[in-house]
């Protein structure tokens, strides 16, 4: 092997180390009782591994007043999720599929103004958006929070879609014409089948970003639907009593679990869609 | 099977004028190849005769209606694309009847339909494969059959062949001239490959910059090009042209190169001489200098120097040439053209 070769993959292991560390240091605390942690040697694996900890931050752990864990929590991200991703990505698709094949009056300008808004700082239309949803008196509910991913989601799926279009050829869009197909039946048949790849990459994006969102779950989703982010805040932020260390880790792997599982079972997938909308053909 | 008639037909792309008032009657039955270099409006023509690009004037008739305003879908017609376009995530079959399903045609007439196309097409067995699993040509043919499920009074073809390789490419044009044949259906067809031309077309037009050069059957076209364009368009290698001098007496001079032509002047002009009319021969009344020879396989082209004109020459009996050789030679002046040389039309 030669030298250099050596010292790239002493690089990449060190670069490799330096980021799995933390993600160590969670599970062993996390599979350690809380007289072992005192103890204080925070890198070694634990004595007697247990997974009480686990089991009390998903059915346990205290949540400011109640002490539920974060069970709670994860379905409520579940019921936001689930509509957060359906809903944004196929109007995400619709719009770029009528920017890319309609061309209406005036699309351009339309599509600069919507990319105008992923530049646009979320913290900026906090506010704003607080009160258009009370005046439409669906604030703090599921309704406001997929509403508010929905919006918040728009610009870039568009993009995504729009670009993923326009690398198809045009004549496929003229062919469906020729064969009668309207606006909505060349969506549906023709152009949404066409588009798998495009519609996994942004399942995970947005399945991610509506998972791992915590300021918009807080502000817009209301008390009874905070999402895992917000209880898992709850959870570490409970200042009576002892800091469970074990509970808090297992808690945050926990929340953290399933946009991992995603990336892990996903990745092929999310590589083969990212270069297809980058490469034609 | 319906005429075409485009009269005083306008299209306008993005603020520009593509076609201007453009006149073309397209014969019931007939093979219309649409031939010009790229960027002539050749295919944007057929665009708006399928309903695919909006017209900014003038009318569109097929089968004496007027279909200018008229839904792609309703004006009776089949297209095949350069890229096949077809449904990437549909089998051969669902590809094929897409069209009728959604006209809402009875399923036993959909494959009666099928089974007749794809036996013509040779797709039967190809009928459940989506299209990522078929060959270039296969793909072609799928989407030639998918334009003829729908028994469209006219087809259009927009360079179908030209994502082919060489063999298939003839292979699929000579079926597609016994497809013609059979079905007796109107066609247009688009192309810049004017072997495609030659040999599928009961008419050629010829088109530069959104205009008509000439309409003609190949061989009025090829024989007797109405213009320098059409003359330099047509024919591999091209035409050779003089500039000289057209006397009283009916003799083209050019430098050492003389002519007797049927036409008479005084006036300048420009000759034009298909490489196979002029003929290598030991007692040619012209004298020219061998510059290059290519041979062809089946014939060579051979390069010559006359007086500082370049003239090539098909050459068709096996005869090996060296540069600089001197050889005598004679045009075929019956079958050479005239052009005015401002103009550049045909004398």
């Amino acid at each position: 092997m030669k030298p250099a070769r050596i010292g790239l993959y002493a690089f990449l292991l060190s670069a490799a180390l330096f980021f799995m560390l933390p993600l160590y240091i969670m599970i062993t605390t996390s599979l350690k009782s809380m007289d072992e942690i005192r103890n204080g040697h925070l890198f070694a694996l634990p004595l007697a591994p247990t997974l009480e900890a686990w089991r009390s931050a998903w059915s346990e752990a205290c949540t400011g007043a109640s002490c539920d864990g974060v069970r709670a929590g994860f379905w409520n991200s579940v019921r936001i999720a689930v509509p957060s991703t359906i809903l944004p990505i196929l109007l995400g698709a619709l719009n770029g599929y009528a920017l890319s094949f309609w061309r209406p009056r005036g699309a351009n300008v339309l599509f600069a103004i919507l990319l105008l808004g992923a530049f646009v700082p979320v913290q900026v239309m906090i506010y704003p958006l607080v009160r258009m949803l009370a005046a439409m008196e669906v604030y703090g509910s599921l309704t406001a929070i997929v509403l508010v991913h929905l919006v918040f989601g728009m610009p870039v799926l568009t993009l995504l879609f729009r670009n993923y279009y326009a690398s198809l050829p045009h004549e496929l869009f003229q062919a469906a014409r020729i064969d009668g197909g309207g606006f909505w039946r060349i969506f549906w048949h023709v152009m949404l089948p066409a588009s798998i790849p495009m519609l996994v990459v942004a399942a995970i994006m947005q399945i991610t970003g509506v998972w791992n969102d915590y300021i918009l779950g807080l502000v817009f989703a209301g008390r009874d639907n905070a999402p895992m982010t917000v209880q898992l805040n709850n959870v570490i932020n409970t200042t009576t009593g002892v800091r469970l260390y074990n509970v808090n880790m297992a808690a945050t792997i926990l929340t953290a679990l399933v946009p991992l599982a995603i990336y892990f079972l996903s990745g092929r997938w999310f590589v083969r869609g990212i270069a297809a909308g980058a490469v034609k053909g | 099977m319906s005429n075409v008639d485009l009269r005083k037909l306008s299209i306008t792309l993005g603020g520009n004028a593509v076609i201007r008032e453009l006149d073309l009657q397209v014969k019931e039955g007939e093979f219309l190849v649409l031939l010009g270099p790229s960027g002539c409006g050749k295919s944007t023509l057929l665009h708006s005769i399928a309903g695919l690009i909006e017209t900014s004037g003038g009318s569109i008739e097929i089968g004496g209606k007027d279909m200018s305003r008229i839904d792609p879908s309703e004006r009776g017609i089949g297209m095949v694309f350069q890229s096949y376009a077809l449904y990437p995530t549909m089998t051969v079959e669902k590809n094929m009847s897409f069209g009728l399903r959604i006209a809402g045609m009875p399923k036993a007439q959909i494959a009666e339909r099928l089974e007749r196309v794809a036996g013509m097409l040779h797709l039967k067995e190809l009928l459940k494969r989506k299209p990522a699993q078929l060959s270039g040509g296969q793909r072609q043919r799928v989407a030639i059959g998918r334009a003829l499920v729908r028994n469209a009074n006219v087809y259009l073809f927009d360079e179908p062949l030209s994502n082919l390789d060489a063999k298939l490419r003839t292979d699929l044009r000579r079926e597609l001239k016994l497809l013609h044949q059979n079905l007796g259906s109107t066609m247009i067809y688009v192309t810049h490959d004017q072997v495609e031309a030659m040999t599928l077309a009961s008419r050629i037009v010829v088109m530069k910059a959104g205009e008509i050069q000439q309409v003609g059957t190949p061989s009025e076209v090829y024989e007797r090009p109405a213009n320098l364009f059409v003359a330099g368009f047509l024919g591999a290698p091209s035409m050779n042209f003089i500039h000289g001098e057209l006397d009283a007496l009916g003799r083209f001079n050019a430098g050492a190169l003389s002519v007797g032509m049927s036409a008479a002047g005084p006036r300048k002009a420009v000759l034009g001489v298909r490489p196979e009319h002029i003929a290598l021969m030991d007692d040619g009344p012209l004298l020219g200098k061998v510059s290059l020879a290519e041979p062809m396989g089946s014939h060579q082209v051979v390069w010559l120097d006359c007086g500082g004109h370049q003239l090539s020459c098909i050459v068709q009996e096996a005869r090996s040439f060296a540069v600089g050789d001197q050889v005598a030679f004679a045009i075929d002046a019956r079958r050479a053209c005239l052009f005015d040389p401002d103009s550049g039309k045909a004398l």
